[in-house]
């Protein structure tokens, strides 16, 4: 146990999920139709989301607040998280944001994190709509924080330190680092805790401001009346103090030239049936011409 | 002249394979552009470390020697990285797709504010013209990749900023010793201007690094298995093949999602890219985040309950039916055939 409490934000995104992709998944424009697609919590978040809550365990009296950036309606993750043991949720939201490449994001993310100031910012290593792991160390970089990617364990946490284990392709390190830090949480980490009934019953009528507006009003003066926790955060660009240059398709130094769909060349194959005839005789012919044996 | 930059990653001392493959592509690059490739290593102990690099096409090799870079920590490689790009002005820059690169590239990208794309399956040099503002660009570099799931190619470019950032996965390019070698000059990096004591605050406790144990890469026979296995233990059948025939047992990326096989038998884009003589694709549909990391086999055989499955338009031999079925006919004719 640890006297010193932290201040969390986990970095968490709602993703497209890219098994399930139909014909019109793109828009003309090169960017992902992501209202075509079913939305889910990117799995490598929802690992992050656990060494956080992990974190907090070790250091009682800590705060985790989960961030994400995206349209209205990601602001689903942010109850799921609650649901799981988060204690708030801000979603950074704003038309000016469509169109970022991981750069624009990192940029958006951390203005709002300067905002927050946290001990420890933790996302997971990668989101699976764009598999580039690009934005932890991005974010790290413009907040000039040291960062520890793909870490799947805390080993140990002191006053002015925390001790990770994380693994490499060939095996694994653990490296000591001070606060304040980015992490980036492998799949190989602990999976997330389940959601908590007692949970899901006190955060299921957290919602955003728009998400109110929307809404019967008094049926939510009743549900949310003194609950200061029901109310998730919603924040623009304006309240993160971000430059609308650095922002969106303007703010993105690449660019998507073209997109293909897939279509392969098709060689020519040989067909042939699964009958023991068939598959007797290809063996033959693989042994006789060597490329097997 | 702005001259392609690759960060050449070590493994003990030993010049990472993936890195000699993008000095491979980097000549070439260099030569269609008519500029110079160049190298840099940043670790410990590195003297004459040059000799590979140039045989790799390197004119020129940028070396930052202090035991304090090795082994690589994030900090004081970003800072001689981000402080060399800032001095030479690079128009490309490569780095491997590995657990340093995909560490590295990013914090760099990021503090120069040039755009970095990941996981490349091919680089292009191409030219480009801005619809909107008309602008004509020369010679820009085509990150090429799949994307959203395999579903899409995308060529990325990077029009305005500099350098020009990718990276790529070992075994995607092809390692070859150049036509002629590159001039190998080496330039020695003064650290003390690039990294200062902040760098330094993350302190590596413990490290072990495992010997290859999976070698999928040097197999030359691949019996792979997609979804379509159905099963954890249907893959014994798949790996029992794969040890009759002296070859090595692989999988989809959607196999291994489903927990059917381990990750570091995964082949394609996030994965390993494989060139077999023989690859044996069992119950795999074919996206092209798969067959990016093995089109390349001298051999493909297909097993697939669906005539129309994507793959077999790669295959050389296509067999509709049930895999379990199928495999466990391969073992016995084989074992019946090569005595």
């Amino acid at each position: 146990m640890m006297e010193k409490s932290l201040k969390i934000v986990v970095l968490a995104k709602q993703v497209p999920d890219t098994r399930n992709v139909g014909k019109d998944a793109m828009k003309a424009d090169g960017t992902v139709n992501r209202a075509a697609l079913p939305a889910i919590f990117n799995p490598e978040d929802l690992n992050a989301l656990e060494l956080a809550l992990v974190l907090k365990d070790m250091a009682p009296g800590s705060e985790v607040t989960v961030l994400t950036m995206g349209p209205p309606r990601a602001a689903d993750i942010l109850r799921d998280s609650m649901y799981r043991g988060a204690d708030s949720g801000i979603l950074l939201t704003d038309r000016k944001f469509a169109g970022s490449d991981t750069l624009a994001t990192s940029y958006a993310l951390s203005r709002a994190l300067a905002k927050i100031n946290p001990d420890v910012i933790v996302a997971g290593r990668q989101a699976i709509d764009g598999d580039t792991a690009q934005v932890g160390p991005q974010v790290a970089e413009k907040l000039n924080l040291p960062q520890v990617t793909y870490a799947e364990e805390i080993v140990n946490l002191t006053e002015g330190s925390i001790t990770i284990k994380r693994r490499l392709e060939h095996g694994f390190e653990v490296v000591e680092s001070p606060f304040p830090l980015v992490v980036t949480v492998n799949a190989s980490a602990p999976e997330c805790r389940s959601q908590h009934a007692k949970r899901v019953m006190k955060y299921k009528h957290a919602k955003t401001p728009s998400e109110l507006q929307a809404l019967n009003r008094d049926y939510i003066s009743e549900a949310t009346n003194n609950k200061e926790y029901l109310n998730i955060q919603e924040w623009s660009v304006a309240d993160v103090d971000a430059n609308d240059v650095e922002l969106g398709l303007v703010g993105s130094p690449t660019k998507v030239k073209t997109i293909e769909n897939v279509v392969f060349q098709a060689k020519d194959s040989k067909k042939l049936s699964s009958s023991d005839a068939d598959i007797n005789e290809l063996m033959v012919e693989l042994i006789s011409s060597h490329t097997l044996g | 002249m702005n001259n392609i930059i690759v960060y050449c990653e070590l493994e003990n001392g030993i010049v990472a394979d993936v890195s000699l493959e993008l000095l491979t592509k980097g000549r070439e690059l260099a030569n269609t552009l008519g500029c110079k490739l160049e190298a840099l290593v940043i670790g410990s102990n590195l003297s004459g470390i040059e000799k590979e690099l140039a045989l790799h096409g390197a004119d020129t090799i940028w070396v930052a020697d202090n035991e304090e870079l090795a082994p690589f920590r994030t900090l004081p490689h970003t800072s001689i990285t981000c402080g060399l790009f800032e001095q030479e002005k690079p128009q490309i820059a490569l780095f491997g797709a590995t657990s340093i690169g995909r560490d590295l590239a990013p914090r760099v990208s990021s503090a120069l504010h040039s755009g970095l794309t990941a996981d490349c399956t091919s680089l292009v040099i191409g030219d480009h013209k801005d619809n909107k503002s008309g602008t004509e660009y020369t010679n820009l570099l085509y990150q090429i990749r799949p994307a959203f799931g395999g579903n899409i190619i995308a060529t990325i470019i990077n029009p305005n900023h500099r350098p020009q950032m990718a990276t790529v996965r070992e075994g995607v390019m092809r390692k070859e010793l150049a036509a002629t070698p590159g001039l190998g000059e080496v330039k020695i990096i003064d650290c003390s201007k690039f990294v200062n004591d902040t760098d330094l605050v993350v302190k590596i406790i413990e490290r072990q690094i495992e010997e290859r144990k999976i070698n999928i890469k040097g197999a030359p026979i691949i019996v792979a298995g997609g979804y379509g296995v159905g099963s954890k233990a249907n893959f014994k059948v798949l790996a029992e093949l794969a040890e009759v025939l002296g070859g090595e047992v692989a999988a989809s990326r959607a196999a291994v999602d489903a927990g059917f096989s381990e990750h570091a038998r995964q082949i394609g884009q996030t994965g390993t890219t494989v060139r077999p003589k023989l690859y044996i694709a069992c119950g795999i549909s074919g996206q092209i985040q798969h067959t990016a990391g093995m089109d390349q086999s001298s051999m493909i055989i297909s097993i697939n309950t669906d005539p129309d499955a994507p793959i077999n338009k790669l295959a050389d031999y296509a067999i509709t039916g049930d895999v379990m079925s199928v495999v466990s006919k391969m073992i016995k004719s084989y074992k019946q055939n090569s005595k």
